[in-house]
């Protein structure tokens, strides 16, 4: 995942001294969510922890007397923007945050695929099928031989097939509908059921990439006697099937899959680096 | 420092897995209080991003924090390298009602 680092823009609603009770201030924070702004809300005698804030800070209210426009910190380092949002609706204010984000060059919030893993290390016993499995590189080994998830934008929306193929239930996409895929506790018939979900997968030959080697090579060789595309064409229509109803990937990544040579040579690539996380792990105990 | 509970909200704003009458009146509540707090858009992008944010959050004592199911709100944190303390309470908003969570994020110690 490429992380963002980017400098944000905080946003603390402000109800302490020397300013008025907001009249409308859940409805302040939900636009102010809706759009992706973090915001603390801060009333008489609470403070924000003045080491903790690294950035430029707006401080929004219905003060008593104006405050200036813009100011630093105690440090001198960190911007201090207030503005006044007496008598504002929702709509104007985000104009008026937007307005001053753009003044202070911060980036948009927001924009953001809401769909990665998350790994329980708590379940994860390192086995490295995830590693194996996935095609499209999301996960990686690190320096102690642990797996981790290491290219989250790589991670196809709404394709949970890696958490399904985990034997341990370890790996969530907090999004996800279901449990214990979400987040919920795992159950001891999930394992179970997981397990069978391995099982159906196995019904494909043992392993999806070999399955679907053996289901090109097969077709290669239809295709040098009958040149049947039709036929081939249904073949593949019914591995992507079994692959979308057992798995849960949708069509749309099944579709996107690459070619399966590219196929052969990734899942080759992943054994490998997954053989080496194992062997590494086994040389350290 | 406050020596106080520090509440944690999620709006959860990428999904709608949260049920939206029980964050809205989670929110609302909250905001009615006079009890400060801390509402972040969605605490999954801050984990994805690695938010140093999250850092700063995970290191308040008596963490409430109002999201989704506990075990997903743990790892999250970790994953956004910010461990949650043993005491950090997560309360369930895709499974609780309004009420109870609202209890939970406000009753006295």
């Amino acid at each position: 995942m490429s992380v963002l680092t980017h400098t944000k823009l905080r946003i603390l609603l402000f109800e302490g001294e020397g300013s008025l009770p907001l009249q409308n201030r859940s409805a302040i924070l939900r636009a102010l969510l809706e759009k992706g702004y973090n915001v603390s809300r801060v009333t008489t005698g609470s403070s924000p922890n003045p080491e903790a804030i690294q950035g430029p800070i707006l401080v929004l209210g219905a003060f008593k007397d104006a405050p200036p426009s813009e100011s630093t910190d105690d440090s001198g380092k960190i911007n201090v923007y207030f503005r006044d949002i007496q008598g504002k609706n929702g709509d104007a204010i985000i104009d008026l945050v937007e307005g001053t984000r753009d003044g202070a060059a911060i980036p948009k919030p927001g924009g953001w695929k809401p769909w990665f893993p998350v790994i329980d290390y708590d379940r994860c016993t390192d086995c490295m099928q995830c590693l194996s499995f996935c095609l499209f590189d999301v996960y990686g080994v690190d320096d102690k031989g642990s797996i981790v998830v290491q290219n989250q934008d790589n991670c196809k929306t709404d394709c949970p097939a890696c958490s399904r193929v985990c034997p341990d239930v370890a790996i969530m996409f907090p999004k996800y509908r279901h449990g214990p895929m979400n987040g919920a506790e795992v159950k001891p018939e999930d394992v179970q059921r997981e397990a069978m979900k391995i099982d159906i997968s196995a019904l494909l030959g043992g392993d999806i990439y070999s399955a679907l080697r053996n289901r090109s090579a097969k077709a290669r060789s239809r295709f040098s006697k009958e040149r049947d595309d039709e036929r081939a064409l249904k073949e593949r229509k019914k591995c992507l099937n079994k692959l979308k109803d057992t798995l849960d990937i949708p069509m749309e990544v099944l579709g996107a899959l690459p070619s399966l040579d590219q196929i052969k040579q990734r899942a080759e690539e992943a054994k490998l680096r997954a053989e080496k996380a194992i062997q590494e792990q086994n040389k350290d105990s | 420092m406050s020596e106080s509970p520090t509440i944690i909200y999620c709006h959860c704003a990428y999904a709608r897995v949260i049920p939206a009458e029980v964050k809205n009146d989670v929110l609302d509540t909250l905001s009615e209080s006079n009890q400060a707090f801390e509402a972040v858009s969605d605490l999954c992008e801050m984990s994805a991003r690695k938010d140093p944010r999250l850092k700063e959050l995970a290191a308040h004592p008596q963490l409430r924090i109002a999201a989704c199911y506990p075990r997903a709100v743990k790892w999250l944190f970790a994953s956004g390298d910010a461990d949650l303390a043993e005491d950090a309470k997560v309360i369930n908003m895709r499974e609780d009602s309004a009420e109870n969570i609202c209890q939970a994020l406000l009753e006295a110690e």
